[in-house]
């Protein structure tokens, strides 16, 4: 889903470049705030993970393929404002080593895969996981389900910039169906894969998702005089 | 508790220099929803080179390396690197910031000296 230079106008890609730098900023904040000393080399993990998985396009129907976007599921693993900035990093190290999607667009991108799919999908996988059972099965329903939702989120977040500042001639009703369309099968596929990652991470280190915090055994005092205080799984 | 971590850091770095390097040689190579949407209904037309079009890795391919399948590897392990680099530096800083002066509220303490 990354945008070349060009279809977009300049003061279009611009003012996302701007949105995308106050994202970003935000996301440095509250990233800084909040972001737990065992999660800060997971999320260089996520980002690595991220950029190797879109690499992988899959065939989504005849002549199109589609990749994980992994907003989403960076947002799961570590927070959704590490996870915009893991995404943030992949995208910069795409355009500007492999030149994929367009530098005048990368404000546009970081919008779109960053901060669409990383905080909009986690505002569903909130939503799902308040309306689903307190278990590990849920996270991962909720991840896969908001991971595919996110994938249709972020098609409409381009349909809206391909509505104030495309440059194609296409009307923007069939741009938005065909958008929507093809990313309702891609969305399919960045489930399973979301789903299946937060499934795995759930079986081996539980305590690094951040979206499963609250199932976590809570930490335990030794309140022995003089004992310190541990950690106790 | 440490060794843990780093042993699942470093098998989650290997499954994905694995995912990049070995599995990306299968991916599809058929235009991405966006693109495909684009050369459909004549948007495509408007797209501009690349800055960096001509660049070493540009397309995920390494210049003057013939073979496609080592092409796409050694672009997969310089990508995954790269931004394993990146991330953990930028998240160490974030880390760095949090624990510096007078900032943290309450950050229980989790490790015995």
């Amino acid at each position: 889903m990354h945008i070349p230079d060009g279809f977009i106008n300049a003061p279009t890609s611009l003012a996302a470049g701007a949105v995308a730098a106050g994202g970003v900023g935000v996301s440095l904040r509250r990233a800084a705030q909040t972001l737990q000393e065992r999660q800060a080399p997971l999320a260089g993990l996520v980002a690595a993970y991220i950029f190797a998985v879109q690499m992988l396009n899959f065939p989504v129907a005849a002549g199109t393929s589609g990749h994980l976007l992994g907003g989403l599921l960076a947002a799961v693993l570590v927070g959704p404002w590490a996870g915009a900035l893991c995404v943030a990093v992949v995208l910069l190290v795409q355009a500007l080593l492999f030149a994929d999607g367009g530098l005048s667009a990368l404000g546009l991108n970081i919008v779109n895969m960053a901060l669409v799919t990383t905080w909009g999908g986690y505002a569903v996988f909130l939503l799902l996981r308040r309306a689903l059972p307190a278990t590990r099965a849920s996270v991962t329903a909720a991840a896969g389900v908001a991971g595919g939702v996110s994938v249709v989120l972020a098609s409409l977040a381009f349909v809206v910039e391909y509505a104030i500042g495309g440059t194609g001639g296409a009307p923007v009703g069939t741009v938005f169906a065909a958008m929507v369309g093809v990313h309702t099968l891609i969305g399919i596929g960045e489930g399973i894969i979301t789903a299946l990652t937060v499934a795995a991470v759930l079986a081996v280190r539980p305590d690094l998702v951040y979206g499963a915090a609250d199932l976590r055994t809570p930490l335990v005092l030794d309140v022995t005089p003089g004992g310190p205080a541990r950690e106790v799984s | 508790m440490r060794s843990n971590l780093r042993l699942f850091l470093a098998g989650g770095l290997l499954v994905a220099l694995g995912l990049a390097m070995l599995v990306s040689g299968f991916a599809s190579s058929a235009p991405d929803g966006l693109n495909k949407v684009a050369g459909d209904h004549g948007i495509a037309a408007s797209a501009k080179q690349h800055l960096f079009e001509n660049g070493p890795l540009a397309g995920y391919a390494v210049k003057g390396v013939g073979n496609d399948r080592v092409s796409t590897a050694i672009s997969g392990l310089i990508g995954v690197l790269v931004t394993f680099g990146i991330g953990l530096a930028l998240f160490a800083l974030l880390r760095a910031m949090r624990s510096g002066p007078g900032s943290g509220k309450g950050a229980a303490p989790t490790r015995a000296p």
